[in-house]
């Protein structure tokens, strides 16, 4: 014992890292907010460690070539020891970390934790949802299936749409005149170095606010947030009713984070890796491409706004939500925190939830589109021929013949 | 002015002075990293982006008949692997007339499929159709299909590609713009 305590001692005498870190530990958060409720955050950050060592492990086989990636992907999947149980974990862990996230956030909203003096906590936490959906869809990318070629075409389709600079930006995005090599290497460059600079940076300083700013207390109806006087009565609850972090706070943290792991790991042994499908060959036309769960929803709604405004739903959207999402803090920095006052703020969580959850579950189905091996000349059920006429059986032998079914299937 | 204060103001001009100077080398350097960047917007300099290429033998297009074609792209780097081959449907109308289609929906660029029976190219991402001329038949795209420019030379079907048709394009909106049937090859 006493020698660990020397090796402690003679660290912390050239780190000076010990004095910090237990001031860390001991900092005082108000009772209310060492909830179940408030575990979201750390495990975001837990899931998103295990990405990066997952990551890692996964760039130790993996090809970033238009040619070969594929291959690499079946060898990791067949011919290295647990290649698969890997994969499975990096592509359940994005999974994951995209719920876990937007669980964040909707908890964050509905406990009015992005009002003063945390506006800016919030619109790095926004960033980290944008940045989290990018490592999301350049990791898909990165799985160079038949998915990921045609998910760039339409990727490519979507920004061409930008008016001015559309077919510019879509020779950047794509590295040249058409997906290839340079298509895979440029988001394996994003998926691998930048983005993830970008997301440490982000979390970093996100960390360092609720550090600084400490955490949101429970919202009490009734209590509101005033700019004059917050950091009083936030610093008067914390003495009068606060709990050291470590360990009133923290072992809940620790718990779920323990729980998310399991469930990831459970679900890569059970479910296995995603893909990858079919070859990234564009001449293999026998195919339906599908995004994976998270875009379901924008697939979806690309299948039902109407031609005229899709282009202006497509590319202003966004922008208009990303804005109001970063204004939040703004427009309703002060006042009640408690969703118990704030009907609308929970009608407009609903409301998404909804929304979202219908188009992702209409697109797991995709009733819009032809069955595509629909066989054609599948008899019409004799009960719709019985008793017609010889006019109206003939227009069923058409509707046999003509591949009508592969639209309108029985 | 004390000796103390008179030296401190040398050195901060001294780093003004260093500043100014990593600002001159950071502009030397920004200039190379950003045309390295934005190198695929230069088009004159990739050569390939469209240009003539065989799609082989009139014979293998029956008259009549839609059929899949494909070609191998124009420019193509050791990576590519079989992402530079390039499918595209060519339709002869009467031996004379032809329809070269891209193979991307003019929607949001899914791999379209001819169906003979019905006369139609369906659309397996979002339901769009298009009739055998490529015009447009339903769903969400907001056009016909694209079309190369195509030319016969010693029995051989050429065409002009070499760039992904995506619907923002000037080529592309130039290519099948309009309903097709309103032209006749050369189609410009
Ligand atoms: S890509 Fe063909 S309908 Fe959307």
């Amino acid at each position: 014992m006493r020698l660990i305590e020397k090796i402690v001692a003679w660290f912390d005498l050239r780190l000076q890292l010990g004095a910090p870190i237990g001031d860390i530990a001991k900092h005082q958060v108000p009772r209310s907010s060492a909830s179940w409720f408030y575990v979201f955050g750390s495990a975001a950050l837990t899931v998103f460690i295990l990405q990066i060592v997952t990551g890692i492990l996964l760039a130790l086989i993996y090809v970033p070539s238009a040619g070969e990636a594929w291959d690499s992907l079946q060898i990791l999947n067949h011919n290295v020891a647990l290649g698969w149980f890997i994969r499975a974990l990096h592509g359940w862990g994005s999974n994951f970390m995209v719920a876990i996230v937007l669980i964040h956030m909707v908890q964050v909203f509905l406990f009015g934790a992005y009002k003063f003096p945390r506006e800016l906590t919030w619109i790095v936490g926004v960033l980290l949802l944008l940045v989290t959906l990018g490592m999301a869809f350049t990791g898909q990318i990165l799985r160079f299936d038949q998915d990921a070629y045609w998910g760039l075409g339409i990727g490519a389709s979507i920004v061409s749409r930008v008016p001015l600079i559309g077919p510019w930006a879509v020779r950047l995005m794509l590295g040249g005149p058409i997906i290839a090599g340079v298509t895979l290497s440029r988001f394996f460059a994003l998926h691998v170095f930048v983005i993830p600079g970008v997301l440490i940076a982000f979390v970093g300083v996100h960390l360092l606010m609720v550090l600084k700013l400490g955490v949101n207390e429970w919202p009490m109806p009734g209590r509101i947030v005033r700019r004059a006087t917050y950091l009083q009565e936030y610093r008067e609850l914390t003495h009068k009713d606060g709990v050291p972090f470590v360990p009133d706070a923290i072992w809940k943290d620790i718990v779920f984070a323990a729980f998310v792991l399991l469930s990831i790991a459970l679900c890569a042994v059970y479910f296995g890796p995603f893909g990858p499908s079919g070859q990234p060959d564009p001449t293999i036309i026998q195919t339906a491409p599908s995004p994976d769960y998270f875009f379901l929803w924008l697939y979806a709604l690309l299948s039902y706004l109407p031609p005229s405004a899709e282009t202006p739903i497509l590319l202003i959207g966004p922008a208009i939500a990303i804005v109001v999402l970063l204004g939040l803090p703004f427009f309703a920095g002060e006042g009640e925190k408690s969703w118990k006052r704030r009907p609308i703020a929970v009608l407009v969580i609903l409301l998404l939830a909804v929304g979202l959850g219908a188009l992702t579950h209409l697109g797991t189905y995709t009733p819009w589109s032809p069955v595509m091996n629909a066989w054609s000349s599948l008899p019409i059920p004799s009960a719709y021929l019985r008793g017609r006429t010889a006019l109206e059986r003939r227009g069923a032998l058409v509707f046999q013949a003509k591949q009508c079914h592969n639209c309108h299937p029985r | 002015m004390s000796t103390e204060t008179r030296s401190t103001s040398r050195r901060a001009l001294l780093v003004k002075v260093g500043l100014f100077l990593n600002g001159i080398v950071g502009v030397a350097l920004a200039v190379p990293i950003v045309r390295y960047l934005l190198s695929p917007l230069a088009r004159e300099k990739n050569p390939g982006y469209q240009s003539w290429l065989s799609l082989g033998q009139l014979a293998q297009f029956p008259a009549g008949q839609t059929r899949l074609a494909t070609y191998r792209n124009p420019i193509v780097n050791p990576g590519d692997g079989q992402t530079a081959n390039i499918a595209c449907w060519v339709r002869n109308v009467d031996d004379r007339t032809f329809q070269v289609f891209a193979i991307n929906c003019a929607h949001l660029g899914c791999p379209v499929r001819w169906f003979p029976q019905s006369n139609l190219f369906m659309c397996p991402c979002h339901g769009g159709a298009y009739y055998q001329d490529g015009s447009r038949a339903s769903g969400p795209p907001e056009r016909g299909l694209f079309q190369y420019q195509h030319k016969i030379e010693a029995g051989n079907l050429f065409i002009q590609a070499g760039e992904l048709p995506t619907p923002g394009q000037p080529v592309a909106i130039k290519l099948g713009g309009k309903s097709p049937c309103a032209c006749e090859p050369p189609c410009a």
